[in-house]
């Protein structure tokens, strides 16, 4: 009988540590050909549409940003998060809390019209953020509960929670009964960042800003030093001093003040208004982003560009030669499949052994 | 370092060679039409007959035109961008088939003046190159009342209802009075599915309401899903927007039939002959835009009579909503012989008498 083993290598290749995104970027690309070859195009220009057509205009770059903004935002909070070791599964609540903690002051008071309204509306969507991503931290750190599913069902919460609202107390009055809030006044608007040229607003100024300081506290300050070091040895983390509690607490709240921020942003500069659904899983395909970006604030933000790269390519495709709208999820699929398979064998051979071995054998460990 | 090398001038190359075959296209000379459908084009609903136009506009102007569509467009963020990169691609006119499109739909006209914007069931032409379109669903969901009346034994109908909009509370609201117009003491249950298109949820209701005891099923959602549990069931249906016999053939009574196609080879024509303009189109049976599925699974004399209701309808004889009409609090609304305006209808925010529902407010 055959058996198929993971064996962790002894050491692992500096090298093709820096290259695994490439490389997996590169499968997905030769899987994503072989995919149109199948359904019938011509897999050249299909890349082509998928993944260099949206890169040609101006235009078409500021819907990057503005699809990127999020990704990235979300995707350097829940780095903090996963280096420390706390697995914080619900930034799409987080994100949709902080949105409606945002929006209050368009939505509930319209009548309070002045410049300090959008600066009020951003930190608002901090608080509310930071402090939504506060429960299941406090959770976990008073009663040791398991974070990753009490995080994710308050992504239910907070989305029924939505729901709710444009349905009912914040539903626009003059809105023919549609479910969705008034249109923010002039003064809630996140502004573009150059008009002339197209939509992408300060969101994403926000998410470089966020993942260069991000990236500049992880490692060159003993904050940055602390996370690693916790999330590598939490016993290690004890001797020198640091608390394991107040970690988890620092972690959650930084990424769910972002994940609020990215919420505020998203709604106040692309959407104008709050509805029953304002992301499509940005909090969610932010995880992908974050491991894409190998939990490296700068890999983040090339990570969110590729994502939201994919996104746009898919429509481009979809016009250009007729391919179906679920092929960017199959991208997406891939890419983050071949990104943990490259990990994967980075610190794990593969052993194929013709021998049924005795009990004992060590059992590959998971690789998250 | 060679094959990298390599790699990349070639890659280049294509990537050139490429853009270079896209330019060229976009100077072709046919006009070019653009659909954007919120749902899958397989919905068999409201997505799948907007399709079913974009294929007549096909058909009927072959190589004067070129088509292009977007499925699954999520209402919000993302609508706005695949509208401005249909503007951006050429397309000289562009259908946007839902009315969430509606705020987006007018910023990107905003920016192209030169492109034609055609909004369905929206209100809103900021632009004079926006059109809207939509059409007098009510005058079938009147049919639809007569023949539940007609073939109910339990005197009740469930109705599955997307969202409390104007559009929808008009159709409720029509299906009652052609059901009273039978029977005074016919009862209409609600059930608020608040999506366009989810069969899951859509079939969930269809069953509340059947083990409610309603044996009637009619919906204003766009899936296939209630007609098929009333099938389950053995109970009588009517299909929404296309015809949706083959998913009950032994249920489905009618069908109000969406049929865009007449409206979107006419306003292709006029974009290509440059008689262009803006439009706010509310057109019914007497246009051709709403059509009645055969009826079938029913006695002749009720498709008689819904026969001879439809031909009034069209001919203009008689009008839905003709008083005298009461609201649901039983107030009066339409005297004896009054007919109604269409403002009136297109604002519709309360039900009429007899309506077993609390209108969401």
């Amino acid at each position: 009988m055959m058996r198929v083993e993971l064996v962790k290598r002894p050491q692992q290749s500096a090298l093709f540590s820096a290259l695994s995104p490439f490389i997996a970027l590169l499968l997905t690309l030769v899987a994503g050909a072989i995919m149109f070859l199948f359904l019938g195009k011509n897999p050249v220009d299909a890349l082509y549409y998928f993944f260099i057509e949206p890169l040609l205009e101006t235009w078409s770059l500021h819907e990057l940003a503005v699809k990127a903004a999020p990704l990235i935002l979300i995707g350097v909070g829940l780095s903090i998060c996963y280096l420390s070791n706390n697995w914080n599964i619900g930034a799409e609540g987080q994100f949709i809390i902080g949105a409606i903690a945002g929006s209050i002051l368009p939505v509930v008071f319209p009548g309070f019209q002045s410049w300090i309204v959008l600066p009020l509306m951003l930190l608002m969507g901090v608080v509310g953020g930071a402090a939504y991503a506060g429960i299941p931290a406090w959770l976990k750190a008073r009663f040791g509960t398991n974070e990753i599913l009490t995080s994710l069902m308050l992504v239910y919460v907070a989305q029924l929670f939505l729901d709710w609202l444009v349905r009912g107390p914040w539903r626009n009055p003059e809105g023919f009964n549609f479910p969705e809030t008034r249109s923010f006044h002039a003064y809630a608007v996140l502004p573009e960042i150059w008009p002339a040229s197209g939509r992408a607003h300060w969101g994403f100024i926000f998410a470089i800003v966020a993942a260069l300081v991000l990236w500049f506290v992880l490692s060159r300050t003993l904050k940055g030093f602390e996370v690693k070091l916790i999330g590598q040895s939490p016993r290690a983390g004890r001797f020198a001093g640091f608390s394991r509690a107040r970690m988890v607490i620092f972690a959650f709240l930084v990424s769910g003040a972002l994940a609020g921020l990215a919420g505020i942003s998203e709604v106040s500069g692309a959407i104008g208004q709050l509805r029953p659904s304002i992301s499509p899983g940005y909090g969610f395909t932010a995880i992908i982003v974050a491991f894409l970006g190998r939990l490296n604030p700068l890999g983040i933000i090339a990570a969110g560009l590729v994502l939201a790269l994919s996104y746009l390519g898919g429509e481009a495709a979809q016009i250009s030669i007729g391919v179906s709208d679920k092929v960017a999820r199959a991208f997406q699929g891939m890419l983050l499949f071949f990104v943990l398979a490259c990990d994967t064998l980075i610190h794990y051979r593969i052993r194929i052994s013709r021998r049924l071995r005795a009990k004992g054998v060590e059992a590959p460990a998971g690789h998250a | 370092m060679r094959t990298k090398k390599t790699f990349l001038a070639l890659t280049a190359a294509a990537v050139l060679g490429l853009a270079a075959a896209g330019t060229a296209q976009a100077q072709d000379d046919p006009t070019k039409a653009c659909f954007i459908y919120v749902g899958p084009i397989g919905d068999f609903g409201w997505s799948y007959q907007h399709h079913q136009g974009l294929l007549q506009v096909e058909e009927e102007l072959g190589d004067d035109v070129e088509t292009a569509y977007l499925e699954s467009v999520p209402e919000g963020a993302d609508a706005e961008r695949a509208i401005e990169r249909f503007a951006r691609s050429g397309c000289d006119i562009i259908f946007t088939t839902s009315f969430g499109y509606m705020d987006p739909t007018n910023k990107v006209a905003a920016k192209f003046p030169d492109v034609k914007f055609e909004h369905a069931t929206g209100y809103k032409r900021e632009h004079p190159n926006v059109a809207t379109y939509n059409s007098r669903f009510y005058e079938g969901r009147y049919i639809q009342g007569v023949i539940a009346a007609k073939m109910s034994e339990a005197g009740v109908a469930g109705y599955i209802a997307s969202f409390p909009i104007p559009e929808v509370v008009m159709g409720i609201n029509a299906f009652m009075l052609g059901a009273q117009s039978i029977d005074p003491d016919f009862k209409v249950k609600v059930v608020w599915a608040n999506t366009w298109f989810d069969p899951g949820k859509e079939a969930d209701a269809a069953k509340a309401l059947i083990d409610q005891g309603v044996d009637i099923i009619t919906q204003h959602t766009d899936s296939t899903a209630p007609m098929q549990v009333a099938a389950e069931r053995g109970i009588k249906a009517f299909g929404q927007a296309s015809d949706m016999i083959e998913f009950g053939p032994e249920t489905q009574l009618t069908s109000i039939v969406d049929d865009w196609g007449p409206y979107y080879v006419e306003r292709v024509k006029a974009v290509r002959d440059g008689t262009w303009e803006q439009v706010d189109v509310w057109a019914g049976l007497a246009e051709g835009h709403v059509v009645m599925a055969p009826y079938t699974n029913m006695p002749d004399d009720v498709k008689a009579l819904a026969e001879e209701t439809e031909e009034k309808i069209r001919s203009g004889e008689f009008h839905p909503f003709t008083g005298p009409v009461n609201k649901q609090d039983g107030t009066s609304w339409l005297a004896e012989g009054e007919v109604t305006d269409d403002g009136t209808l297109l604002g519709m925010n309360f039900y009429v008498e007899g309506v077993d529902d609390q209108l969401p407010n």
